[in-house]
């Protein structure tokens, strides 16, 4: 079992992540286990998936809409965000959307071309579960969340910008 | 001058702390080379043609003479004793070690600097009006905006990585310095029509920016579009952060010459691109990022103001000595600018002199002018988008002995606004993207119309030079504009005319340059030019038409006449294909 962050832990990661076949056709459905797929394999199995047995989750590619998934949050056990490319940033966008605009509590992982230089950023827009890209120790990623000890702006993570908690403290 | 606080000394300390561990682990093998660009890129370290460059930020162009000697010494201890004044009023550095980078960055950390943003694709450093706060015509002290925006773009987790560089301009004064139709974002200061508030509290008209969106130079190059005409100063983090999320979705990342917000402006339409940040700004709009007046106050506390000596007016000895000294009444005409506190003025220390690279200073030149400003400026510099320096708070009682010096240390250029005062970039002396050279040119040109009472005589013109398609020498908004292209492997220079940075004077907007015809060898240029100018003395009505007015009101078609003629065109041709063959 792979390991991921979680919440600032590194845990085994209990969901299996699907990917689309190289044709773009749908790859089997495990009959059991927690699942997270692909926004077209939702779109095309959406009853098949919410009756099989298991947890399901649904990750979206950084070219795909939030707005696809956002009637149907309440469905989900996690939502992935992919980065194809480390310089891809907008998953951060997809993520600050998912919490501010269709209001998804749960658990938002990124994953993909990421590694500790990104945790910091990844987290501000509310990702709170990590899957790094292979070779990263994810033990030794976790001082990446203390790169910063303040942040200017307002963010997910700290939806009051500094300016409005110099005098709360 | 904006004094740090705690948390902002702390942020720029951790800043280099990480920078530090990254680079380690780069050298270390721990990171490719691919991934430690992403990363050193956003601390203004590239890999250049033949060593490092390390952009320094100077934000929106304010120095102390303080900062400004730990320049000069990072120079000598790290550098080639000498550094660049850019276009983005920042200073690069052309060739630290790659190693010793992050101690440079503890350096500059210890004065309250850093490189923070100054490359990569995120939002740069912010640009205003070099006139900030002393200007006559002001409308608001764009710097206290500027310093918002900076704290506001400082480490932006959602912005930081963009498709593209993202740069915004704030100007605070009537005159557009700061070139906000050509940039990103443009803020322009209004105040609101509606003068007095029924409630009696301002005094003026509520303070508001016009927001300008997609401008830009590089090889597309576009007026910006107006996407708000008056936006609340409250709405204005809210607003530029709606703006930004939509870029950062939806602009373009498969091609990069394809990716800045102009070019997603104009697939989109200016009327649907408004649409979508305002659905998107629906959401953020009067929510926690909206400005407080507590906030403002708080930003403009933190600079500390010039202490004014109460002066009756204009100084008489100055006046005097205008009338008396021919070639002090010359700087003066061109470097002295007016100054809005009764007394003072500005001055242009021109980094321009024939025989030096446009924007270079020596670590000496740097030591010498913070003492300039220490001794006749309150201490402090601003850095121009002209790449020159500027001394903001002078009485003019000092004027005199001022310009003496600046003599004496090369300084004292009377060409501000000038044909000599040449915007270059680097060029392929130093930069590897160049096609062409850009330097030599400018002195080339420098030294034709060197004699400066033909200069007087040209008047006021604005000469841009970039070595390629990326603009940094802004030739598109060069009254004339010289690009540097490549053609089989040779350097050949096109050359624009009628191009104008923007609003700075009634009925002048923001303008692109229109290319005159077939580009020429280096050799030509000079000609090219004299031609060209001595078509606008023969078609100007005044002295006060000046020679893009005269583009403007006759055409492009008087200038290609003279430069190509008839049968000339086609003995140009077939030279340069000789030179191609």
């Amino acid at each position: 079992m792979a390991v991921i962050i979680k919440g600032m832990n590194v845990i085994s990661d209990p969901w299996q992540r699907l990917e689309l076949n190289a044709d773009g056709s749908l790859p089997p459905v495990p009959p059991a286990g927690d699942i997270i797929v692909p926004l077209a394999m939702w779109q095309r199995l959406r009853e098949g998936l919410l009756a099989r047995p298991g947890r399901l989750g649904v990750w979206l590619n950084s070219n795909e809409e939030p707005a696809a998934i956002a009637e149907d949050l309440r469905l989900f056990g996690v939502v992935a965000v992919n980065f194809p490319k480390v310089t891809d940033g907008r998953g951060y966008s997809i993520a600050c959307q998912l919490r501010e605009r269709y209001g998804w509590k749960g658990e938002l992982r990124a994953f993909g071309d990421i590694w500790r230089d990104q945790l910091f950023f990844l987290a501000g827009c509310g990702f709170n579960a990590f899957a790094l890209r292979e070779g990263e120790d994810p033990r030794e990623a976790l001082t990446a969340f203390g790169d910063f000890s303040e942040t200017y702006q307002g963010s997910v993570a700290r939806p009051l910008p500094l300016f409005r908690r110099r005098h709360l403290t | 001058m904006y004094r740090y606080d705690e948390i902002d000394q702390r942020l720029v300390e951790e800043r280099v702390a990480q920078f530090r561990d990254q680079t380690r682990r780069f050298l270390a093998g721990q990171l490719s080379e691919d991934d430690f660009r992403s990363l050193r890129l956003r601390n203004g370290l590239y890999i250049q043609r033949y060593a490092p460059m390390l952009r320094v930020a100077i934000p929106y162009g304010l120095l102390t003479s303080h900062q400004l000697r730990t320049l000069a010494h990072i120079a000598r201890k790290w550098d080639r004793g000498y550094g660049h004044f850019s276009t983005r009023q920042n200073l690069q550095f052309n060739g630290p070690r790659l190693e010793d980078t992050p101690d440079i960055l503890a350096e500059l950390a210890r004065v309250q600097m850093h490189a923070i943003q100054t490359s990569g694709n995120c939002v740069r450093n912010i640009t205003t009006d070099h006139f900030a706060g002393i200007a006559r015509d002001e409308i608001v002290d764009s710097f206290v905006w500027c310093e918002l925006l900076r704290q506001w773009s400082t480490f932006h987790p959602e912005f930081s990585y963009l498709p593209r560089k993202f740069k915004i301009a704030v100007n605070g004064a009537e005159a557009d310095r700061a070139a906000v139709f050509l940039h990103d974002i443009g803020l322009q200061a209004v105040r609101d029509k509606g003068g007095t508030r029924s409630d009696g509290a301002s005094p003026g008209g509520e303070v508001g920016f016009r927001v300008i969106v997609g401008g830009g130079m590089g090889r597309t190059p576009i007026i910006g579009h107006v996407m708000q005409e008056f936006l609340p100063w409250r709405h204005l983090l809210t607003y530029v952060e709606a703006v930004l999320r939509v870029y950062n979705r939806y602009g373009r990342r498969d091609n990069i010459h394809k990716a800045r917000v102009k070019i997603l402006v104009k697939a989109l339409t200016p009327e649907r691109f408004r649409e979508e940040v305002e659905a998107e700004w629906a959401s953020l709009t009067d929510g926690p990022s909206t400005l407080t007046e507590e906030e403002v106050r708080r930003v403009q506390g933190q600079f500390t103001r010039p202490a004014y000596a109460q002066l009756p007016g204009d100084d008489v000895g100055y006046a005097a000595q205008l009338a008396t000294e021919p070639a002090f009444g010359a700087w003066a005409k061109r470097n002295v600018h007016p100054h809005k506190v009764p007394g003072y003025a500005a001055v242009t220390l021109s980094l321009k002199k024939t025989g030096v690279p446009p924007g270079d200073a020596t670590a000496d030149q740097m030591d010498a002018v913070a003492d300039l400003a220490d001794r006749y400026s309150l201490g402090e510099l601003r850095v121009s988008h002209e790449q020159n320096l500027i001394l903001a708070d002078v009485r003019q009682a000092g004027l005199h002995a001022l310009w003496q010096k600046a003599k004496a240390l090369g300084l004292a250029t009377p060409n501000i606004g000038l044909l000599t005062n040449i915007i270059a970039c680097p060029g392929g002396d130093f930069c590897s993207l160049a096609n062409a050279k850009s330097i030599p040119v400018a002195q080339a040109i420098q030294e034709r119309f060197d004699r400066l009472d033909y200069v007087y005589d040209i008047g006021e013109l604005d000469l841009n030079i970039s070595g390629c398609m990326n603009s940094c020498g802004h030739h598109h908004v060069g009254h004339i504009g010289i690009l540097g292209v490549d053609k089989n492997g040779e350097e050949w220079y096109q050359i624009s005319i009628g191009g104008n940075q923007g609003l700075t004077r009634a009925g002048a907007p923001a303008a692109l340059g229109k290319v005159i015809g077939p580009s020429f060898a280096r050799a030509q240029i000079s000609d090219v030019i004299e031609k060209l100018i001595g078509v606008y003395l023969e078609q100007r009505e005044s002295e006060d038409e000046r020679f893009v007015d005269v583009v403007w009101r006759i055409g492009i078609e008087p200038f290609k006449e003279r430069v190509y003629g008839g049968h000339h065109q086609g003995h140009e041709r077939h030279q340069r294909s000789l030179a191609a063959a």
